[in-house]
C-alpha cells in the first residue's frame, strides 16, 4: 500500500460499471513524513475518507476486485484505510 | 487511475483478431491540475462514449483489458469513465496538516 492525502473528488456519471455509485477520490501520494511525492491517483473510497485526510491506498487489481466483490472489473486503486498516525523508528 | 484528455482517434484495420471492434482514442495524460503529464497514449474506449476533447480517466496494465466486453484483449490502456467535474479541496498548503485536536 501507499500513503496519500485526499485532495478532492472526481464526479463522473458515465463510467465502467464497477464505478457506478462509488465515490472517487483524487489523492496526492505523500512520503511517510507527509510531503507530496508529485504523483496522484484516482481511487475508489470504501472508508469514507474526507478531504485533507491521510489515507492508505491499495493499487493492485486482484485486491481491488476482491474488495468490490467483482471477478472482472477495470479497478486497481482503492482507499482502504484512514491513517491516524505515522510513527517512524 | 489518472486524468486524461481525448485528443484524437486511431483507426487500425490490420490488427490482431481479438482487437476487433475495439475503438482506439489518443489521450493526453494530465496532472490533477489538468496540465499535460507525459506523452500521449492510445487507449481503448472502455465506455464507448468518449468524444474529442473530453476529460476522462484511464487505467493501465491488466485492468485496462478488464474494461472491455471481452476481458482477454491485448490492451494496456483503457478509458473507464468520463469526468463531469474534478473538485479539489482548498487545502491551505502541504505544511498545514490536518490533525485532530491540533492547536
Amino acid at each position: 500500500m501507499k500513503i496519500a492525502r485526499v485532495a478532492g473528488t472526481v464526479v463522473s456519471t458515465i463510467s465502467a460499471p464497477v464505478f457506478d455509485g462509488q465515490r472517487l477520490l483524487l489523492c496526492d501520494y505523500v512520503d511517510p513524513s507527509g510531503e507530496p511525492t508529485g504523483d496522484y491517483v484516482i481511487a475508489v473510497d470504501v472508508v469514507d475518507a474526507g478531504a485533507g485526510e491521510t489515507v492508505l491506498i491499495l493499487d493492485e487489481g486482484n485486491g481491488a476486485r476482491q474488495i468490490m466483490e467483482m471477478k472482472v472489473a477495470p479497478i486497481r486503486a482503492v482507499v482502504v484505510g484512514v491513517v491516524d498516525e505515522v510513527e517512524m523508528a | 487511475m489518472q486524468l486524461a484528455r481525448v485528443i484524437g482517434t486511431v483507426v487500425a484495420t490490420e490488427k490482431t483478431p481479438n482487437l476487433e471492434g475495439v475503438k482506439f482514442l489518443i489521450v493526453q495524460p494530465l496532472t490533477k491540475d489538468l496540465e499535460p503529464n507525459g506523452r500521449p497514449v492510445v487507449a481503448a474506449d472502455g465506455v464507448a462514449m468518449a468524444g474529442p476533447d473530453e476529460l476522462v480517466y484511464i487505467v493501465g496494465s491488466r485492468e485496462a483489458a478488464q474494461a472491455m466486453p471481452e476481458p482477454f484483449v491485448p490492451v494496456d490502456h483503457a478509458i473507464v469513465g468520463i469526468v463531469d467535474e474534478v473538485a479539489l479541496a482548498r487545502v491551505a498548503s502541504s505544511e498545514s496538516r490536518v490533525e485532530e485536536g491540533a492547536q
